[in-house]
């Protein structure tokens, strides 16, 4: 608006005209992210319990310069500042959660500058991205930096002194090599193994999912069909002569399958709107999953099928269009009724 | 002499091929990868432009209209194969460094951009004139693009270590990826720096207006102005 140009003269407000929804739960969100922050909380806390400090520094670093990058890339474009909406922190906490803890320290902090300023504030800002802001910082980061953000050490390393940072391999790199990790399933489970901070323990992840679907935050079909499909693919097609279902379910409960599943696929702006496109979403994503890791270049390919399947959502929304009441399905209703666009 | 150094100027900023036109976007986020190859491939492009635009040039009043595309395609390709011999025998690596992209050069549009909008229409001089400002603003574009990404990428320029030994290089900047981050920011910086000038030539044939017209005319310009800046933004990494 022009604060120059006169204002019409003093016109009565007696109307508020706008267009449906007119009954609104409420829903904020700000309620929805602190929701999420609640939802991740006990993963973050176990993480850090399992790696450490460095840990924390880490999950502190990414959150931090998220709210910062955040206020100064709205303040430079000029925008309202929308710190207090929470979905910068949000994006903050998953990328940490995605870093291992033994990352250089500039990785956190490069990663949620990209995530917030370029992916997000750039597209438009909250709502108007394309792609899950924490992933592309990650995949960006995996590229940028491939031996920094591939170090990983054991869980509870940090509690024997004299060692500093025992690498160990994530169950990832063995189940790509076509062998079950050495990790018992009760500790992949648990999270009692190398890996990304916020990404070992399944347990306290999928307790989170269930806090954020009774919440109704997310709902299921995304989880569910994305998790599904891997673990059909997987028993189906399981790799180097293992038994299946260990297979199975060591494939479901390493690497980044569950938090991508439950939190970042499910992100509202870069997911379809309709139940069928998450349906088919979450099929996508859990083909993609299990195609990059048996067949591609990298040990784990969640954040790659995600943002793949990000860029599909336009269609997938366009494909899985409800009927509009009153017309009948398909181009010619369309046609009829005037040409939805 | 003056309309030669306008279109100079037209070549290099206000028409540059790469990031005005977005022609060429090939050479461009491949050949990148280091300011050195992306100063051979422009200078390699700028010879071939300049001598396919004066045969073409001279060549007009003989093509016939209907096989005018072939007949460009035959004439480009001739230099290109003299550029390609020629790199081959005295910058060899560059040449290996290019790789398909210096035979790639005959399909490039730029060239058939121009010996189609402008050398089969105008003199030799004029045309020849065009492809070296054409060429220079392609060299142009791509030494922006080379510079960035050699100096994120691999923490040198020309070779030489220009960051700190402690600067981590950003890897990302060397792949594809990082040639079509670079691409949009660089051309939202010129989107916007074509916005400013224009707002500036605007605000300059404005002010002598009369008085009553001069308290709406900045704020039009500022709406101008934000649309343009959204705009650019918009196109950032499509």
């Amino acid at each position: 608006m022009n604060p120059n140009q006169p204002q019409p003269a003093s016109m009565p407000e007696l109307l508020t005209v706008s267009p449906s929804p007119h009954a609104r739960r409420g829903v904020t969100t700000s309620r929805l992210m602190i929701d999420v922050l609640i939802a991740l909380a006990p993963a973050a806390v176990w993480g850090v319990a399992a790696f450490g400090p460095r840990a924390a520094l880490v999950l502190l670093l990414s959150v931090a310069s998220a709210l910062l990058a955040e206020f100064l890339a709205e303040k430079l474009l000029r925008r309202p500042v929308t710190l207090r909406d929470g979905s910068a922190a949000v994006t903050g906490l998953l990328l940490g959660m995605n870093l291992s803890a033994d990352v250089p320290l500039y990785i956190p902090v490069v990663g949620a500058v990209f995530a917030i300023a370029v992916v997000k504030q750039l597209f438009g800002g909250i709502g108007r991205n394309v792609m899950n802001p924490a992933l592309a910082a990650r995949v960006f980061l995996m590229l940028a930096w491939t031996g920094g953000m591939t170090r990983f050490s054991a869980p509870f390393a940090y509690l024997s002194s004299g060692v500093d940072a025992v690498a160990s391999a994530t169950p990832l790199a063995s189940l790509k090599g076509g062998m079950l990790p050495d990790a018992s399933l009760a500790d992949l489970f648990l999270g009692r193994c190398a890996g990304c901070i916020g990404e070992v323990s399944v347990l306290l992840l999928l307790a989170g999912g269930v806090y954020l679907l009774v919440r109704r935050v997310i709902s299921w079909q995304i989880p569910v069909s994305f998790l599904g499909t891997v673990a059909l693919l997987t028993f189906v097609f399981p790799q180097g002569g293992a038994d299946r279902l260990s297979f199975m379910a060591a494939s479901l409960c390493s690497g980044g399958l569950v938090l991508g599943a439950v939190f970042m696929a499910t992100d509202y702006v870069t997911s379809p709107v309709t139940g069928a496109g998450r349906l088919i979403y979450g099929c996508g994503c859990g083909l993609l999953v299990v195609f990059i890791r048996y067949f591609g270049g990298y040990p784990e390919g969640v954040s790659f099928a995600i943002l793949i399947m990000n860029a599909l959502v336009w269609y997938l929304d366009m494909l899985t269009r409800p009927r509009v009441y009153g017309k009948t399905r398909g181009r010619r209703g369309d046609r009829k009724g005037g040409g939805q666009a | 002499m003056n309309r030669y150094l306008r279109q100079l100027k037209e070549g290099i900023l206000d028409q540059n091929p790469t990031l005005v036109q977005l022609l060429g976007m090939c050479p461009t986020l491949a050949t990148t990868t280091s300011l050195e190859n992306a100063f051979g491939m422009g200078m390699a492009a700028t010879a071939v432009l300049i001598c396919s635009n004066v045969f073409i040039s001279l060549l007009r009043k003989f093509i016939p209209r209907q096989v005018r595309i072939a007949a460009y395609i035959v004439i480009v390709s001739g230099f290109v194969t003299a550029v390609e011999l020629l790199m081959r025998a005295y910058l060899y690596p560059l040449y290996q460094a290019l790789g398909l992209f210096i035979p790639l050069i005959v399909v490039n549009c730029i060239i058939l951009a121009r010996a189609e909008a402008f050398a089969s229409k105008n003199k030799v001089l004029p045309s020849a004139m065009d492809g070296l400002s054409m060429g220079l603003g392609f060299t142009f574009a791509l030494c922006i693009l080379g510079t960035v990404r050699e100096l994120l990428g691999s923490g040198s320029l020309l070779g030489y270590r220009v960051l700190p030994e402690s600067y981590p290089d950003m890897v990302v900047f060397l792949l594809p990826p990082g040639a079509f981050l670079t691409l949009g920011f660089v051309i939202a910086a010129v989107q916007k720096l074509r916005g400013m000038s224009e707002e500036r030539r605007r605000r300059r044939s404005a002010a002598p207006a009369d008085t009553a017209a001069g308290a709406t005319a900045p704020v039009a310009a500022d709406g101008a102005h934000s649309a343009g800046e959204a705009d650019g933004a918009g196109r950032k990494e499509d």
